[in-house]
């Protein structure tokens, strides 16, 4: 992890849908080790940063690289865990099946996973504690369950940089402690996380770094930081339901002090 | 007794063609079979995608395909017809995606205007050419699986290997096995999560046009045989019934080709019974199997689920191991 080029590096990224732009003059250098929540309202373009980094939208301009390279160069030391509604469940695979795809970029065309490959599939299932459901179809898992497959799945791809699109929608109590633990071990191993999150009063408790984002960057640094009311309302505008939501997260930060 | 249905001749129906004509309905069952598995293998592949469709559009705009091939090469020969079925299997799905993302006009209905403008466009050619292409338009529609036996054979070193037809089609079928096997995890994961093939390395839109591409090559084979109509069913029918048994891709790749057997020895035995296309009568068989694992399927079956609805009735039966949280859809 010696790498003289930061994780993550975008310049002056813009990204448009059908010539509208969703998110404009994106500047971002991310130093690695570090567990950073990306958060703003429906639409902020969150998921659209993401996607973009991975070369999964085109950009209309800027450009984005890993390590100081490409992400088609670094590929392999990227990690992805996609939303849950984003894949069909129904599929015909089993569980591990799905970490074992966590694998693939590191197998050549022609190559099945070997032992090796499974038993790293195997022990990545045991950190998210699903070692038991591993021969599952994956339709007869939990919302919880699935998306502890998805991060089993980034877990086995051993990258250095991962994203993460709100990995904690719709799952349990028992299963974000779970999912943030792992997000802690990887960061404490000097991985790089980008988590998109909804949930502000948790963004502030999980994250070290928080990027507020509404179409542009409105604000990056440490939550402590960047955690302020100021840059809340800027970053979510007039919206009532949300701000008083803040005010409840800022009030209860401030009677536990 | 005046029947509905012929008598029902035991030998004639369930002997007779598998001894004294075997050298017939050997040949026939055998094109069904290669033609169904070729088929649901690649189908398997469709419905992962939620593209069941596309076999409809793809087998369909093959026609003006093939005609052109006639017309250019005046050759009915292989190449040519590969060569012509590929180029409109390839402008079908680039048509369709044209549509679907620069229009408003959202996928299902894109497939509907490039498959019927194109096969439409086949038929006008068809006429138009009469004379030079030899083009029967229920041999397009329905195939002829029976004139299979009656093809030149092929031999190699003095084997005989089969009518050409058939020999094409094992060839195909063959193709695709080894294709599925080679790229096995980079069709899964490109099927089951596009995002993260893409990321992984592996082009999702090249798997696609490599799958349009396979499925041209399949339905432009099986077409003479089975025609553009049948051909959906057995692109779709042996991968649905498989899927009703297993949850593991690689045996739902093997039951398809289970399926595909049965459906083409019980096709064979349905055509001598009722002297219809035999064609028809292996779609008729698959879509029986399919009804038939829809009831017994130990997991999804009719039985099984009101069996389980059954016991649920019991409260101590409900627990999170059995019972997954429905999704939100």
């Amino acid at each position: 992890m010696s790498d003289p080029y930061a994780p993550l590096e975008i310049h002056d990224l813009t990204v448009a849908y059908h010539k509208k732009p969703v998110l404009w003059g994106v500047d971002l250098v991310i130093e690695p080790g570090r567990l950073i929540g990306i958060v703003g309202p429906n639409g902020a373009g969150k998921s659209t940063l993401i996607k973009a980094c991975m070369g999964l939208l085109p950009l209309q301009s800027g450009w984005v690289k890993f390590f100081g390279e490409s992400f088609h160069k670094m590929a392999r030391r990227v990690g992805y865990v996609p939303q849950r509604e984003s894949v069909d469940w129904d599929f015909p695979v089993n569980v591990m099946d799905v970490v074992l795809m966590g694998r693939y970029g590191r197998l050549g065309v022609l190559r099945r996973p070997s032992k090796a490959d499974r038993s790293v599939a195997r022990a990545c299932l045991e950190k998210v504690h699903l070692l038991p459901y591993a021969n599952r179809q994956i339709a007869n898992l939990s919302g919880g369950q699935q998306q502890r497959v998805f991060l089993a799945r980034a877990l086995a791809q051993e990258a250095d940089i991962y994203f993460m699109d709100e990995p904690f929608a719709g799952v349990d109590a028992a299963t974000e402690a779970a999912i943030i633990a792992v997000l802690r071990e990887l960061r404490d191993m000097g991985k790089t996380l980008l988590v998109v999150h909804h949930d502000l009063p948790t963004a502030r408790q999980y994250f070290d770094d928080l990027l507020l984002l509404n179409m542009n960057v409105v604000a990056f640094g440490k939550t402590a930081d960047v955690f302020t009311a100021e840059l809340l309302q800027k970053t979510y505008g007039g919206r009532l339901t949300i701000l008083s939501e803040v005010a409840q997260a800022l009030g209860a930060h401030g009677a536990s002090r | 007794m005046n029947a509905m249905i012929p008598a029902f001749d035991p030998h004639a129906v369930l002997v007779a063609p598998w001894t004294e004509n075997l050298s017939l309905f050997g040949w026939i069952a055998a094109m069904g079979f290669a033609v169904t598995s070729a088929c649901g293998l690649v189908g398997n592949y469709l419905m992962l995608r939620r593209m069941a469709l596309m076999g409809d559009a793809v087998s369909h705009s093959v026609l003006p395909g093939l005609v052109a091939a006639f017309l250019v090469t005046s050759s009915r020969g292989t190449l040519p017809m590969f060569a012509g079925a590929l180029a409109a299997g390839v402008f079908t799905t680039i048509a369709i995606e044209s549509i679907h993302k620069l229009t408003r006009v959202k996928q299902d209905a894109a497939i509907g205007i490039t498959f019927s403008t194109l096969f439409a466009i086949g038929v006008v050619m068809t006429s138009l050419y009469a004379a030079q292409v030899d083009l029967d338009a229920d041999c397009v529609l329905y195939g002829e699986i029976a004139f299979v036996p009656l093809e030149p054979m092929v031999s190699v070193g003095g084997v005989v290997l089969g009518p050409v037809p058939f020999v094409r089609m094992a060839a195909v079928l063959l193709m695709v096995g080894l294709l599925i096997v080679a790229f096995y995890k980079e069709l899964l994961v490109s099927a089951f999560d596009p995002g993260l093939a893409r990321s992984l390395g592996t082009n999702p839109t090249l798997m696609h046009y490599g799958l349009m591409a396979a499925l041209s090559v399949v339905v432009v084979s099986a077409f003479e045989s089975v025609g553009a109509i049948l051909v959906v069913a057995m692109l779709i029918l042996p991968g649905a019934t498989a899927s009703l048994l297993s949850t593991r891709l690689s045996r739902v790749h093997l039951l398809s080709l289970v399926h595909a057997a049965i459906s083409s020895w019980l096709g064979v035995t349905l055509g001598v019974w009722l002297d219809c296309s035999i064609a028809a009568a292996m779609v008729v068989a698959g879509a029986l199997l399919f009804a038939l694992v829809w009831i017994v399927s130990p997991s999804e079956g009719l039985i099984a689920r009101w069996r389980r609805r059954r016991r649920a009735v019991l409260p101590s039966a409900l627990s999170d191991d059995s019972n997954p949280v429905p999704e939100a859809k």
